[in-house]
């Protein structure tokens, strides 16, 4: 199978969102970043996928030059080789990113066939569009199915889980396809040390492409109210206990 | 001017989401529904025109052909914005519309404004809707101008109280024009899960561990406590991370939304991540050994200290205001 698995680097936020001053962006200086949930373990299904069907593993990012070090991270775990659309640093609306995306798809299928399958995460922690992966699927023609929890591929499907009330809905698509996925689809693993040596080597491409006017613009960043209140102490340790089942009388849940 | 929104439903009733996307729909015009199926459903609806998609191939979901349907509501209607509930078909049917027309879509608003609305325009005239939304499940908030003749906009999950109110909206009953391509992608079968237990998202108590267990033995103590308050036992990311617990346990942005009456959080630091999750509960108590921890800045109450001496006290005194 050839796989393509689109993944985001995000901040790993913390305790508390802080702004930087033109209110544009999350105050990151103090913080590390990794690959955004959803995708991390769509990277994990689709080395799951090749360690069972055999194939290639090809990784894209939008993002900062900075964000080669997640496509490393992915190499470390089983990817092969991968693509980096380096921005200037400002957010690309959605449109604009499915567009670079898909326009770094079509370059890839010219050259080296087409993927079977492209994994999206359902949405990125960060912006939350829930839209980038369906638009790719639109622009190449190919069937999408969102929010998996589950995934396997046999004879040119690929059957497809999603976790609804009261239980799982079943869908089944020929490939080529589409799909976005949910963390908890499965455990992503850790990179071994040996592997993260051999990741160094793989290859990374680096393209530069050029940013589209946002059609949704992006105006400022506002940290909601409710942060920042202030916790009542009913005790220290085991002697707050009778405090404790107080409180929960008094909610009436004791 | 007209607002068109997709209106969700289980046959019978109409989703409490969606009709909190018709208040949402309020603030912008004068709402028309469509529902796919579920002419039944719309007597709760206080609108003028239901539009109703009736095809016995959309019985089961399927995501392009509910765009279809909108489509052609719209291409009938002309309205001045689309909007849906944030859930995940209202999203996924808005993004497939979006990428058929190539316009934007701003998912999961809590509130809009017609910027030109002073001028008494509106979208209609031509203005730019501006709308606020929401980033990072929630810690965060963005305020984006949408650039379209046609804003399509997905409305947050319970940031806007439901439509209330009685209505006889004229209903329109239409066959949509749905192609074998539309019907690529439908829901093939429908498998029950039974879940034991208390389900994490309507329990009333939710006793939740974080790195601050230690070990996937360590949540015996939560259960024991948990148990005695007919809970249910939530988790941490970095809990679901190391495979102390299953991701169906996790409380997050990833993971479940909780709304108990009391979540109760034990060794929890309290990142966003899992604030995103947990914020819709009454109250909070956090347990918890670090008094500078950020889960204090969100929590109602708090106890300070070593959880697994806290924990079995807490579940000791329970017993012992119980037994006669």
């Amino acid at each position: 199978m050839r796989i393509l698995v689109c993944v985001k680097r995000v901040p790993l936020t913390g305790g508390k969102m802080v702004l930087t001053a033109d209110e544009q962006a999350l105050e990151t200086r103090h913080l590390g970043f990794t690959i955004s949930p959803h995708e991390e373990c769509g990277v994990e299904e689709a080395v799951r996928l090749v360690e069972h069907h055999g194939g290639e593993i090809t990784v894209l990012t939008l993002g900062p030059p900075e964000a080669e070090e997640q496509i490393r991270e992915t190499l470390a775990i089983g990817a092969d080789r991968g693509i980096l659309l380096a921005d200037g640093g400002e957010e690309w609306d959605p449109q604009a990113t499915a567009a670079a995306i898909v326009t770094t798809i079509e370059t890839e299928q010219a050259a080296g066939g087409e993927f079977d399958l492209i994994v999206f995460g359902n949405e990125s922690a960060d912006s939350g569009n829930y839209q980038v992966g369906i638009r790719v699927a639109h622009a190449l023609s190919r069937p999408v199915v969102t929010g998996l929890k589950g995934l396997s591929v046999e004879d040119g499907r690929a059957r497809c889980e999603q976790e609804v009330a009261g239980g799982r809905d079943v869908y089944v698509v020929p490939l080529p396809a589409v799909v976005t996925v949910l963390e908890g689809i499965n455990l992503p693993r850790y990179p071994s040390v040996p592997a993260k040596l051999r990741a160094r080597q793989k290859p990374v491409e680096r393209i530069s492409p050029e940013r589209p006017s946002a059609r949704l613009e992006k105006l400022r960043l506002v940290v909601p109210p409710g942060q920042g209140k202030q916790a009542e102490i009913l005790g220290q340790g085991p002697d707050a206990a009778p405090a404790v089942v107080e409180v929960m009388r008094e909610l009436g849940v004791a | 001017m007209t607002v068109l929104v997709l209106v969700e439903h289980d046959g019978g009733a109409v989703d409490e989401l969606s009709l909190q996307a018709l208040t949402f729909a309020r603030s912008l015009g004068e709402p028309e529904v469509m529902l796919v199926g579920g002419a039944d459903a719309v007597e709760r609806l206080d609108v003028a025109t239901a539009h109703v998609a009736e095809d016995e191939r959309l019985a089961l979901y399927a995501p392009g052909a509910w765009a279809s349907a909108l489509g052609e509501v719209i291409d009938r209607v002309a309205p001045a914005a689309v909007v849906a509930a944030g859930t995940n078909r209202g999203n996924e049917v808005l993004a497939h519309l979006a990428a058929r027309r190539d316009l934007p879509l701003a998912a999961n608003c809590t509130a809009v404004v017609a910027e030109n609305s002073a001028g008494g325009a509106g979208a209609e005239g031509g203005g730019l809707l501006t709308v606020t939304r929401v980033r990072w499940g929630g810690s965060l908030l963005e305020e984006a101008r949408v650039h379209s003749q046609l804003p399509l906009l997905s409305v947050a999950p319970h940031a806007l109280p439901a439509a209330v109110g009685e209505g006889a909206p004229a209903v329109e009953r239409f066959a949509p024009a749905v192609d074998d391509a539309d019907l690529l992608v439908r829901v093939a079968e429908h498998v029950d899960e039974v879940t034991a237990g208390i389900s994490l998202a309507e329990a009333k108590v939710v006793v939740s561990g974080g790195r601050g267990v230690g070990s996937a033995d360590g949540f015996g103590i939560l259960e024991e406590l948990a148990a005695l308050l007919d809970a249910a036992v939530g988790c941490s990311r970095v809990v679901t991370s190391a495979g102390w617990r299953p991701h169906t346990d996790q409380v997050g942005q990833t993971g479940t939304k909780v709304s108990p009456d009391l979540y109760i959080a034990c060794g929890i630091s309290g990142a966003t991540q899992h604030i995103a999750g947990c914020k819709g509960a009454k109250k909070i108590l956090a347990i918890n050994s670090d008094a500078e921890a950020p889960i204090l800045a969100n929590a109602d109450y708090a106890v300070i200290g070593d959880l697994t001496a806290i924990v079995p006290a807490i579940t000791a005194e329970l017993r012992k205001a119980r037994s006669p």
